[in-house]
C-alpha cells in the first residue's frame, strides 16, 4: 500500500500538517493501517525533496508545518487516480507456502493444516461480519472491510480447492500433477462432481 | 443457557437397502439455541440437505432422535408431525415457493389460516410479520410485483409468522446480487437475535460469516465446528 500516493490525494483537499494528515489517513481507512506520525513527516519530506510538496507558508503557533501540493503533484495525484495499481507481482504469502510444501510431504496431514487454516478463517470472517453489522452506513469504512471480507472469502475458497484436488489424487496428499492417473473404464463411469 | 429449540442426538439416516446403502448421515449430534444461527458447511453430498431436512421434520431419521421445542419427531403421528412442521418450523428454500396469485400478506397468513386460524387473525399476524423487517409496503403486491431481493424477504416473513421459532434456510439468497443478499442474511440474523434459533445451510463462506457457529459436515460426519468469538 503505497502511503506516498495515499498522503499526495489527502493533500489534494488542501494543506494540511502532518498530525491531521495521519487523522484523515486512519478515518478514510477505518483504522485498518495505522500510521505512526514519524512514518508521515519522513513522506512528506521525500515528497518535498522531489518537489510534489511544499511548505505552506511557516509554522503555525504550535511550530507545526502544513504541506501543500506544487502543480508536479497535482499531477501525479491525477495520474496515481488513472492508472491501475499493479496487482501482478505476487507477494510471498506463508500460507500459500506451507501448503505448497505440506503438499509435497507425505509426512503432514495436509487435510488438517487445510481445515485449522479454514476454521480459522471463519472466525475471521464472523468477526469482520459483525464489524461490518456495526457499522452506520460509512461508505469508505465498508469499502475498507468489505476488501478484506472478500480476501478472506476467496483464501476460503482456494482452500476447498485444494482440498478437492487432494480427494482426487489417489494419494491423498500428492500434488494432482505427480499423479495422472491413467483413465481406466473404471474411472471413467459416470460420477458426480465430488466423489463422495 | 435456556433450553435449545433443535435437539439431534446421535442421528443416522441411511438411504436404500441392500448393497445400495447410502450413510447421508452418520450419528450426528447438534443443538440449537434461541438466539442462536448456526450454519452448516460442507461439500456437495456430504449430508448437508438431509440434515436440513430431518432438522425440519421433513423426514425421519433411522436412528438417534430430532427434538424440535421437546417434541421427538420419530414418536409422533403423521397428522401430529405435519401440525408440528406448520407450528414451529419455517423453511426458506432458495426457491422461494411464493403463490403467484396470493398477496405479500396472504402468502405469509396462508400456513396460519392452513392451521385453522381465522383469516382476520392470520392477515393480522403477517402484517406484523411484515413490519418486523421493515416491509409493511409490500402487504398488498402480489410476487410479479415485486424485486427478487423483496420476495425472499416476504418468504423469511412467512417462515417466521405465528409462533414458529426454527427457522431452517438452504441458500437463502440464491442468485441475489452480494448487497441484497446481504440485506437478506441481516433479515435471518435478525430473527435470530429476536430469539429464533436459525439453520443455513450454504457454499458460501461469506454467507457462514453471519452465524454463531459453523459447523462442517463431511461424509456425513460433523468434522469440526468454528464457533464465533
Amino acid at each position: 500500500m503505497s502511503v506516498k500516493d495515499s498522503l499526495l490525494a489527502l493533500l489534494s483537499d488542501g494543506p494540511a500538517y502532518g498530525a491531521k494528515l495521519r487523522a484523515e489517513f486512519d478515518r478514510h481507512t477505518g483504522g485498518v493501517w495505522p500510521l505512526n506520525v514519524g512514518q508521515v513527516y519522513t513522506t512528506l519530506a521525500r515528497l518535498e525533496r522531489d518537489g510534489l510538496v511544499v511548505a505552506d507558508g511557516g509554522p503555525d503557533p504550535e511550530g507545526r508545518i502544513a504541506y501543500r501540493l506544487t502543480p508536479a503533484g497535482h499531477a501525479h495525484v491525477a495520474q496515481w487516480w488513472a492508472s491501475p495499481v499493479d496487482r501482478t507481482e505476487p507477494a510471498r504469502d506463508e500460507l500459500v507456502l506451507k501448503l505448497a510444501l505440506a503438499v509435497a510431504d507425505p509426512s503432514v496431514d495436509t487435510r488438517a493444516v487445510i481445515q485449522s487454516q479454514r476454521s480459522a478463517g471463519m472466525a475471521h470472517l464472523q468477526r469482520l461480519t459483525r464489524m461490518k453489522v456495526g457499522l452506520n452506513g460509512s461508505l469508505q469504512d465498508a469499502v475498507v472491510l468489505e476488501h478484506q471480507l472478500y480476501a478472506v472469502e476467496a483464501e476460503l475458497r482456494w482452500l476447498d480447492h485444494v482440498e478437492s484436488f487432494l480427494r482426487r489424487s489417489p494419494a491423498g496428499s500428492r500434488p494432482p500433477a505427480e499423479q495422472t492417473p491413467k483413465l481406466t473404464t473404471d474411472l471413467s463411469t459416470d460420477r458426480g462432481p465430488t466423489d463422495e | 443457557m435456556n433450553e435449545p429449540i433443535l435437539t439431534m442426538v446421535d442421528v443416522t439416516r441411511v438411504h436404500g437397502t441392500g448393497e445400495v446403502v447410502v450413510r447421508a448421515l452418520n450419528g450426528v449430534s447438534l443443538e440449537i439455541h434461541p438466539g442462536e444461527l448456526v450454519a452448516v458447511m460442507g461439500p456437495s453430498g456430504s449430508g448437508k440437505s438431509t440434515l436440513l431436512n430431518l432438522a425440519g421434520a421433513l423426514d425421519l431419521p433411522t436412528s438417534g432422535t430430532v427434538s424440535i421445542d421437546g417434541q421427538v419427531t420419530t414418536a409422533l403421528r403423521p397428522n401430529e408431525l405435519s401440525a408440528l412442521r406448520r407450528r414451529r418450523v419455517g423453511v426458506v428454500f432458495q426457491d422461494l415457493n411464493l403463490i403467484p396469485s396470493l398477496t405479500a400478506a396472504e402468502n405469509i397468513g396462508l400456513p396460519l389460516e392452513l392451521d385453522g386460524r381465522r383469516v382476520s387473525e392470520s392477515r393480522r399476524a403477517a402484517l406484523g410479520a411484515l413490519r418486523d423487517l421493515n416491509l409493511d409496503e409490500l402487504a398488498d403486491r402480489f410476487p410479479d410485483q415485486m424485486s427478487g431481493g423483496q420476495q425472499q424477504r416476504v418468504a423469511i416473513a412467512r417462515a417466521l409468522v405465528g409462533d414458529r421459532r426454527l427457522v431452517l434456510a438452504d441458500e437463502p439468497t440464491g442468485a441475489l446480487d452480494s448487497v441484497t443478499g446481504d440485506g437478506v442474511l441481516a433479515v435471518l440474523r435478525a430473527r435470530c437475535d429476536a430469539g429464533a434459533a436459525g439453520m443455513l445451510v450454504t457454499h458460501e463462506s461469506r454467507h457462514a460469516g453471519w452465524a454463531d457457529r459453523v459447523i462442517y459436515l463431511h461424509d456425513g460426519r460433523i468434522v469440526d465446528e468454528t464457533t464465533a468469538r
